[in-house]
């Protein structure tokens, strides 16, 4: 039997990738027998698994941009057709579901019918006899019937109809609303995204996740949520520490997942204090987009500070309480590489990289064409390592912008071209010698995203 | 944090990372916190091999904590035939999830450069000359 998914019509990119990690987590294989970006229908069907009714509820169980999966009990061009399927497909089951409560409703899709219209359409079902008595809350068996139409269009022109298996996890959503979110700040990430990215990092009991870019801990919150253990680190420890007892920890003892929460660091990526061993499972993080401030990384540009600086009294200064260490601009695309790098030599064989990445134009692969007011001159490469493999690209569009979330998965070293991985070292070196040049270099120059998004805005104010 | 993160961390130079001294990190007037948390013996019992089990005996000898046995306890050895926890992985979650380093210093054993530890949030940014 085949299964239809119910999406949300909303981050349509993300709703496939979503979906497919979760079924490789479940260990179930899923073949997508119909899925269009514009409708919130998926047909799917379950390869090789024993129990599909099991494996259906296996993938709903967390996802987020799934609202329910239904047993698929017909489709159709009209009416008519979807009647005949039914009957084609599902006839031996009607006596099975005829004794339990039940309910019937209806899904319509930039659609709708009044309650005395969807009556007469339920009541062309009764030909499944069911004489169990019709319960609208909680009932043993909940069917609906889906209408796709055009949008403004008269009349439906796709129709399905379906039993209900399992809801999805989107209620977690609510739960973990920045509204009600004890700690947050200007760049908080949203739930939703939030437990997607956690989903596509496949974060799960017992493993383990890191953010290091944490700022409020919306990513090591999500992760949490789905049971892994977290911690985190920030270049900023304000973030981290908070204020009048919001902080990163508190938003943990809001939603009870304080035993999962490991700790936050005050940390730069590009000097880590993290071991390198392949212990991780997941790294998601959000890097400093440089728009409000150019990005910053550890270090000066001032000769003067290349020595310990002494204050007045002969003391040396960075082993004052209240020091703070000076820093310096960097290249954004070279933080990129650098997470890359860094999760290589850190995740787990099959471990997971969940990296946002602001794009202000397009990127590599994309066709001009879809895209009719990007900026045509710029085109990003995706950042590439050989020891990563790039799962999927998920594209959330704003205004002048848009942003995408790269999944990466660790190759197990076996997989791993050792000539190539040799190579990119080698590059990585000569990049970081030929970098004393940037020293000079404005937070502009660094960050063509930064320079872009502000052409942007100077675009509009004058083309108005 | 958790004392298990300090299983993770190494000093955060360059210079020291590749040096065998920089690992573990060594305490120094540090004032410990416990607070009790729901038990995850799945994710101890994943953490088991990742750990390296030495720098856990120094940590525990440093800090008066109660010592470790010799060897790390195999899978079979943190829950009883019917499933249930044993003494050890009890105790274990008590050493790795429930006690936190409060407050005092982290200090690397090649540089000897001390990293704070404030509310429970280590600090491992570098003064210019050390980056």
């Amino acid at each position: 039997m085949d299964y239809l998914i119910r999406f949300v019509q909303i981050h349509e990119t993300f709703r496939r990738p979503e979906t497919d990690s979760l079924a490789e987590m479940a260990g179930v294989k899923i073949e997508w027998l119909s899925y269009s970006e514009d409708s919130p229908f998926a047909i799917i069907r379950f390869n090789g698994a024993s129990d599909p009714t099991a494996a259906a509820r296996a993938l709903l169980s967390r996802s987020i941009l799934g609202v329910a999966i239904y047993e698929l009990w017909g489709s159709g061009v009209d009416y008519e057709s979807l009647h005949n399927d039914i009957r084609d497909r599902t006839q031996p089951l009607w006596d099975q579901y005829s004794r339990g409560t039940f309910r019937f409703d209806m899904d319509s899709f930039y659609g709708s019918r009044p309650a005395s219209e969807q009556r007469k359409i339920i009541e062309t079902f009764s030909y499944m006899a069911f004489t169990g008595q019709i319960r609208m809350r909680q009932p043993d068996n909940q069917f609906r019937i889906f209408e796709e139409y055009e949008l403004d269009g008269p009349i439906p022109h796709h129709l399905h109809f379906g039993r209900l298996v399992a809801e999805s996890d989107r209620k977690a959503m609510n739960k973990y609303s920045l509204k009600t979110r004890n700690y947050i700040a200007t760049t908080s990430m949203d739930a939703e995204l939030s437990l997607v990215t956690a989903n596509l990092a496949q974060a799960a009991p017992g493993t383990l996740a890191y953010d290091p870019f944490m700022g409020t801990g919306s990513f090591p919150v999500a992760c949490a949520h789905f049971g892994a253990a977290v911690f985190g680190s920030d270049l900023d420890g304000r973030s981290i520490r908070g204020k009048g007892g919001r902080n990163v920890s508190s938003n943990f003892d809001q939603y009870g997942t304080a035993a999962q929460y490991l700790g936050g660091l005050v940390a730069d990526l590009t000097n880590t204090p993290l071991r390198e061993k392949r212990f991780l499972n997941s790294i998601v993080c959000d890097p400093p987009y440089g728009v409000r401030e150019g990005l910053k990384v550890l270090g000066s540009t001032r000769v003067a500070l290349k020595e310990v600086v002494y204050l007045a009294d002969g003391k040396p200064a960075h082993l004052q309480a209240n020091y703070v260490p000076p820093k310096r601009p960097y290249s954004f695309m070279r933080l990129l590489d650098d997470i890359l790098d860094f999760s290589a030599d850190r995740l787990a064989d099959d471990g997971r990289l969940c990296m946002w990445m602001p794009v202000a134009g397009l990127i590599e692969g994309e066709d001009p064409a879809a895209e009719e007011d990007a900026v045509p001159d710029t085109e990003y490469t995706i950042p590439r390592h050989p020891g990563l493999e790039l799962v999927s690209l998920c594209k959330q569009d704003f205004n002048k912008w848009s942003r995408r979330l790269l999944t990466y998965r660790r190759k197990a070293d076996a997989a791993v071209d050792q000539e190539q991985l040799l190579a990119y070292k080698a590059q990585r070196l000569v990049i970081a010698e030929g970098s004393q040049n940037d020293l000079k270099a404005r937070a502009d120059d660094l960050n063509a995203f930064r320079r872009k998004y502000f052409q942007g805005f100077k675009e509009q104010a004058t083309g108005v | 944090m958790k004392l298990l993160t300090l299983n993770f961390l190494t000093c955060a130079r360059k210079t020291c990372k590749s040096t065998a001294a920089a690992f573990p990190l060594h305490p120094k007037e540090a004032e410990l916190e416990q607070v009790e948390m729901d038990m995850n013996p799945l994710f101890i019992t994943n953490m088991l091999p990742r750990l390296e089990w030495e720098a856990m005996k120094t940590l525990t000898t440093e800090l008066g904590l109660p010592n470790l046995p010799a060897e790390p306890p195999s899978a079979e050895e943190l829950a009883d035939e019917s499933g249930e926890p044993t003494q050890t992985l009890k105790d274990l979650h008590t050493l790795l999830m429930e006690t936190s380093i409060a407050s005092g210093k982290l200090v690397c054993g090649n540089c000897e450069h001390e990293y704070a530890v404030k509310e429970g949030i280590a600090n491992f940014l570098l003064p210019s000359h050390m980056v």
